[in-house]
C-alpha cells in the first residue's frame, strides 16, 4: 500500500474496535448510572419500610413491606411541617429577590456597552467562590444587631447574596441570547425602552429566566450551613433536620433524607435541557 | 412633506469618526442608496437617521422637523433590519400589526392596513403563522410589509436582500423597486452591493471611512466617478486606470502611455490646458481591440481571456499595466496575442496622479467632493 | 443602544450592586473584624490563638485537607469519565445527563444521609455483602475509632453528590472542541487514549482550571456530609465554625475559622492559576 511516509497507518481492525468501544462505553455509561441511581433507590426503599422493620438485618434490597409510616411518622414529628414550610417560603423571597435585584443587572450587563461593564463581571465572577462560611457568620451577628435574627427574612436575604451572582450572569447570557435587533425594532414601530423589553425581550427571555428561578431556588432549599447559623427556634427545613440529626432514630434520618431529596430530583427534571446554558455560559 | 436633511453628522466610535462630517439632503419620495464597503460607516448613518445611534454632532430634519433629539417612535419613520428582526414569538399578523398597535389604531384600521401591506407583499395566506413557519425570502417581506403597514413619511432599510440566496435576490430587488415606486415614501436604502445600488437607486451617495465621496444618479455615478475608490468600486468590472504623460502638440493634448502608445485628446474641458503625469480612467466597454495589423493609438498583449456568454472579459497587459476591455462573446482572441486597442477620447476620466481625483470633481460632486479619495496612510506617502 | 439614557445602565445596575455591598462585600470585612476581636470587645490575635490552640483545630484542618487532597482527583475522574460518555452521544443522551446531573439538585445533608443509610452498620452495604455471603459479620464503616474507613466513606458520598458540577463544566467543554481536531487525530491513527491525552486534555484546559477552582473551594467547605456519616466524631473547619457560633457562642473565633477557609480558598486558586494556565493559542 502506498502511504506517506511519515503518517502512521490506520489500524486494521478499526472497524471491530469501534465496536467494542462503544460496547466499552455503554457498560461504562451504565456503571456510572448505577452509582448514581442505587442509592437514591435505596434511601427510597428505607424511607418506605415500616418503623418496625427499621433494625431488621439483613435487610434484602426488593423491599417486601412498604408503607408510609416511616414518612408520616417524620413529618409529623414537632417543628418538621413548620421547618418545611419556613423552608418554602425563604426559596420564593430568595427567587423572587433575587431575580428582582439580579435580571436588571443582567439585562444592563447585555444590552449596554457601558463603562465599568467589563469591572463589574468579574467581581459578579468573584462573589460566586466566596466561602458561605465567611458570610454567615458575621451576618448572624448583624442580624441580631438588627432585630432579624432567627427569622425567614433574614436568611432569605442571607440566600438572596449567594443567589444573586448566578441570577446576573444566567440572566445577562439569556438577554444576550435575545438579538438586541428586536428591541431596537420594536423602538422604530413605536415603543419606548421599556415597552419594547416588556413586550419583545421578556416574553422571549421567559424559559432562561424560569431556570433562573429554578436554580436559585434549588440553591436556597438546600442550603444547610447559612441555615444553621442563622436560626435557632425557627429553622428551615435542612438546618431543623441537622439539628436532630444525632438525637433521632435513624429511620427519622431516612425519611428526612427522602423528603429532602424527592423535590430536587423533579426539578432536575424540568430544567435538564437548560443546564448547559446555565453552567456552559456562566462559566465564561 | 418628507424630506430629509442631513446637517453635518459626525458619529464617534472609541475614537474613530464611524461618521465624519456628513451632509446630506433627500428630496420628497426619493429613493436613496448609501453605498459603500463595509465598515464605511454606511449603516451607521441609518441608524442615526433612525435614532438608533447617539450622534456626536450635526442635525437631522425629517420633513421640515428637527428630530435630532427624538427617540425612534417620534420619528416618523419605519425600519427594515437585515435580519429582518421579526418577532419570533408572534404570528406573522401579529407582527405587521405591532407597530400600529403602538400607536393605538382602532382593531378597525388595523386589520385593514396588516392586509392591505401583506398583499402588498404577497404574504396574505401566512398571517396566520408563526416566523419559524416561514422561510427566509418569506420573513424579509414580513419585515417590509411590517414597515409598509405604519405608512411612515420616511422607510429606511438596512441591506434587506443581502440575505437572500442570488436567485432570490434578484428577482426581490425588481419586486422591491417596483413596490417602492408605487407607494412613493422617501427611502433610504443601505447596501455593499453596487448592483444593487445602481439599479435601485435615484441617487447614490457612495460611502469610504466615514466620510461622503460623491452623490449623483447611478449614470453620473458610473460613468463619472469623482475619483479611483469610486470608479473602481462602482461597475464590473472596475474602471481601467492607467498613469500617462500629458503633453501639448499642435494645438493638441496627447496622453502618452509608457511603452504602448499614445492617444490624441481634443477639446476635453475637463483636461482644460493640464499637462504632465496624470490618470486615465477608462471603462471596459470603452476599449476597443483591433488586429495588430490595424492601425490603433495603443497596442497591447492578451493575457487572460473570460467567456462569460453575453461577452467575453479580456485581461490585457500594456508595458507594465493590465487593462480590461469588453468585447463581443463571437471575437477569438488567444492569450499572448498582440492586439491594438483604440479608447474613446469623450468617455476617458482624468484624474490627477497624486489624489486619484478627478479634475472636474467640484462640478461633478460638489465643493469639498472627494474628500474621501486618499486614507490618511495614502496623504502621508503622497506627501512623503 | 437607546440614545439619551446615558445613566440607565447604572441604574439597572444599582440595586444589585447595593445589595452585594450589603450582604456581601460588608460581612467580608465584619468577618476580618470579628476574628481579630474577643467576645470582652479586646482587639488582638486572641481568637486566632484560641482556634490554633484548640484541641480540634490540628483535625479539623488535617481533615478538611484530607478529603480535599482525596475527593478531587476521585471526582475529576468521575466528572470526565461521565463528559467521555456524554459526549459519545450515545442513544438516549438526554436520559444520560439527567441521570448523571441528578445529584446536582441534592443538598449535602441529604447526600450525607443517603449515604449513611449505605455505609451504617445495619446498613444496605453490609446487608448486600452478607447477602452474597461476602461476609458473615456486619464491617463498621462509620466509626470514628477506624477514621481511615469512615474518610473513605466521607469520600464516595462527597464524590457522588457534587461530581455533577464538574460534569457539567467539563462538557461544555468538550462540546466546544471542534471536532476537526477529533478528526484529524483518528486520520492519523490516534488511539482513544491517546486522543485525550493530547488533544482532548489540553483543549480542555480552561474549562478543567475553572472547575478545579470552584470545587476545591466548595470542598473547604464540607460541612453537613461529614456530620451526617460521623455525627461530632470527625472535625472540618466548617464543622467547627458552626460549633463555636452556635454551640459554643463565640463568634470570633468562629470568624477566624472562616477566615481560615477563605484564606486556604484563596491559596489553592492561586495554585490553580499558576499551575494551570490557560493559554490563549489554543483558539488559534
Amino acid at each position: 500500500m502506498t502511504a506517506a511516509n511519515d503518517v502512521p497507518m490506520a489500524r486494521p481492525r478499526a472497524g471491530r474496535d469501534r465496536v467494542v468501544g462503544r460496547t466499552l462505553t455503554y457498560v461504562a455509561a451504565t456503571v456510572l448510572a448505577l452509582f448514581i441511581l442505587v442509592p437514591i433507590y435505596l434511601i427510597a426503599v428505607s424511607a418506605f419500610t415500616p418503623r418496625e422493620s427499621a433494625f431488621d438485618f439483613p435487610r434484602s434490597v426488593i423491599p417486601t413491606q412498604v408503607s408510609t409510616d416511616t414518612i408520616l411518622f417524620f413529618l409529623n414529628a414537632s417543628g418538621v411541617i413548620d421547618a418545611f414550610w419556613r423552608s418554602v417560603i425563604v426559596a420564593i423571597i430568595t427567587l423572587g429577590l433575587s431575580l428582582l435585584i439580579g435580571a436588571p443587572a443582567g439585562y444592563a450587563i447585555a444590552r449596554y456597552a457601558f463603562r465599568g461593564r467589563e469591572g463589574y463581571r468579574l467581581v459578579i465572577l468573584a462573589t460566586r467562590a466566596f466561602p458561605i462560611v465567611i458570610l454567615a457568620i458575621p451576618l448572624a451577628v448583624t442580624y441580631r444587631l438588627w432585630g432579624i435574627d432567627d427569622t425567614v427574612i433574614g436568611v432569605a436575604l442571607m440566600h438572596t447574596a449567594l443567589a444573586l451572582p448566578f441570577t446576573v450572569l444566567i440572566t445577562s447570557s439569556v438577554f444576550i441570547s435575545v438579538p438586541r435587533e428586536l428591541e431596537e425594532a420594536a423602538q422604530t414601530l413605536g415603543c419606548n425602552p421599556l415597552q419594547a423589553f416588556l413586550r419583545v425581550s421578556m416574553p422571549l427571555a421567559l424559559p432562561g429566566l424560569a431556570a433562573a428561578a429554578i436554580f436559585t431556588w434549588v440553591l436556597s432549599w438546600n442550603d444547610v450551613f447559612a441555615a444553621v447559623i442563622l436560626t435557632l427556634r425557627n429553622p428551615t427545613l435542612p438546618a431543623k433536620i441537622l439539628t436532630a440529626l444525632t438525637q433521632s432514630p435513624i429511620y427519622f434520618q431516612f425519611a428526612a433524607g427522602f423528603v429532602m431529596l424527592v423535590p430536587s430530583l423533579v426539578v432536575i427534571f424540568f430544567i435538564r435541557k437548560y443546564l448547559l446554558g446555565l453552567w456552559g455560559r456562566v462559566v465564561k | 412633506m418628507a424630506e430629509i436633511q442631513i446637517e453635518r453628522i459626525t458619529k464617534l466610535f472609541k475614537g474613530t469618526r464611524a461618521v465624519d462630517d456628513v451632509s446630506l439632503t433627500i428630496g420628497d419620495g426619493e429613493f436613496m442608496v448609501l453605498l459603500g464597503p463595509s465598515g464605511c460607516g454606511k449603516t451607521t448613518l441609518l441608524r442615526s437617521i433612525a435614532g438608533l445611534e447617539q450622534i456626536d454632532g450635526g442635525r437631522i430634519v425629517i420633513g421640515g422637523r428637527d428630530v435630532t433629539a427624538l427617540p425612534p417612535r417620534k420619528r416618523d419613520i419605519a425600519m427594515v433590519f437585515q435580519s429582518y428582526a421579526v418577532f419570533p414569538h408572534m404570528t406573522v399578523f401579529e407582527n405587521i400589526a405591532f407597530g400600529l398597535r403602538m400607536h393605538r389604531a382602532t382593531k378597525a384600521d388595523t386589520d385593514r392596513q396588516v392586509r392591505e401591506a401583506a398583499e402588498l407583499l404577497h404574504i396574505e395566506n401566512l398571517l396566520d403563522r408563526f416566523p419559524a413557519e416561514t422561510s427566509g425570502g418569506q420573513r424579509q417581506r414580513i419585515a417590509v410589509a411590517r414597515a409598509l403597514a405604519m405608512q411612515p413619511q420616511v422607510l429606511l432599510m438596512d441591506e434587506p436582500l443581502s440575505n437572500l440566496d442570488a436567485l432570490l435576490r434578484l428577482e426581490a430587488r425588481a419586486e422591491l423597486k417596483r413596490l417602492l415606486k408605487e407607494i412613493g415614501s422617501t427611502t433610504i436604502y443601505v447596501t455593499h452591493d453596487q448592483v444593487e445600488a445602481m439599479s435601485m437607486g435615484d441617487r447614490v451617495a457612495v460611502m469610504r471611512t466615514g466620510k461622503l465621496v460623491q452623490v449623483a444618479d447611478p449614470l453620473t455615478i458610473y460613468d463619472g466617478p469623482v475619483d479611483r475608490f469610486v470608479g473602481g468600486f462602482i461597475g464590473n468590472p472596475p474602471m481601467n486606470f492607467l498613469p500617462v504623460l500629458v503633453e501639448r502638440r499642435d494645438g493638441a493634448a496627447v496622453a502618452v502611455l509608457a511603452d504602448s502608445g499614445e492617444i490624441r485628446v481634443e477639446g476635453d474641458e475637463a483636461l482644460g490646458q493640464r499637462v504632465g503625469p496624470m490618470v486615465l480612467g477608462i471603462r471596459a466597454e470603452n476599449v476597443q481591440i483591433v488586429g495588430s495589423d490595424e492601425s490603433a493609438a495603443l497596442r497591447g498583449r492578451v493575457l487572460v481571456v473570460e467567456p462569460l456568454g453575453s461577452h467575453n472579459l479580456v485581461t490585457l497587459a500594456l508595458g507594465s499595466e493590465h487593462l480590461k476591455a469588453i468585447t463581443r462573446p463571437d471575437e477569438r482572441l488567444e492569450p499572448d496575442q498582440d492586439v491594438g486597442l483604440k479608447i474613446d477620447p469623450g468617455r476617458v476620466r482624468w484624474l490627477d496622479t497624486e489624489r486619484g481625483v478627478a479634475f472636474d470633481a467640484e462640478d461633478v460632486a460638489g465643493p469639498g467632493a472627494g474628500r474621501g479619495a486618499l486614507t490618511d496612510e495614502e496623504r502621508d506617502a503622497a506627501a512623503g | 443602544m437607546t440614545t439619551r439614557l446615558g445613566w440607565a445602565p447604572y441604574a439597572l445596575l444599582l440595586p444589585s450592586a447595593l445589595f452585594l455591598a450589603v450582604f456581601f462585600a460588608t460581612p467580608m470585612v465584619q468577618a476580618f473584624g470579628l476574628a481579630l476581636q474577643q467576645p470582652d470587645g479586646s482587639i488582638g490575635f486572641a481568637s486566632v490563638q484560641r482556634m490554633l490552640g484548640d484541641a480540634s483545630f490540628s483535625g479539623a484542618l488535617l481533615t478538611t485537607l484530607a478529603l480535599v487532597v482525596l475527593v478531587i482527583p476521585v471526582q475529576f475522574v468521575l466528572a470526565m469519565s461521565m463528559a467521555l460518555v456524554i459526549n459519545a452521544r450515545l442513544k438516549g443522551q438526554g436520559m444520560w445527563l439527567y441521570v448523571y446531573a441528578l445529584p446536582l439538585g441534592i443538598s449535602e445533608l441529604a447526600a450525607g444521609i443517603v449515604w449513611v443509610s449505605i455505609f451504617t452498620q445495619s446498613g444496605w452495604l453490609n446487608s448486600i455483602l452478607m447477602g452474597l455471603g461476602v461476609t458473615d459479620r456486619p464491617i463498621t464503616w462509620q466509626s470514628a475509632e477506624t477514621p481511615f474507613l469512615l474518610i473513605a466513606c466521607i469520600v464516595i458520598a462527597e464524590a457522588w453528590r457534587a461530581t455533577s458540577i464538574i460534569m457539567i463544566i467539563l462538557v461544555a467543554g468538550l462540546q466546544s472542541i471542534p471536532r476537526e481536531f477529533m478528526e484529524a487525530a483518528d486520520v492519523y491513527g490516534a488511539t482513544n487514549w491517546q486522543k485525550i491525552r493530547r488533544v482532548v486534555l489540553p483543549m480542555l484546559r480552561p474549562s478543567l482550571q475553572v472547575a478545579l477552582i470552584l470545587r476545591t473551594i466548595l470542598a473547604f467547605q464540607v460541612f453537613a456530609t461529614v456530620i451526617a456519616l460521623a455525627g461530632r466524631g470527625l472535625y472540618v473547619l466548617a464543622g467547627e465554625a458552626q460549633r463555636w457560633a452556635t454551640d459554643i457562642d463565640n463568634d470570633n473565633v468562629a470568624a477566624a475559622y472562616a477566615g481560615l477557609i477563605l484564606l486556604m480558598s484563596l491559596i489553592s486558586t492561586v495554585l490553580f492559576l499558576v499551575l494551570l494556565p490557560t493559554r490563549e493559542e489554543h483558539q488559534a
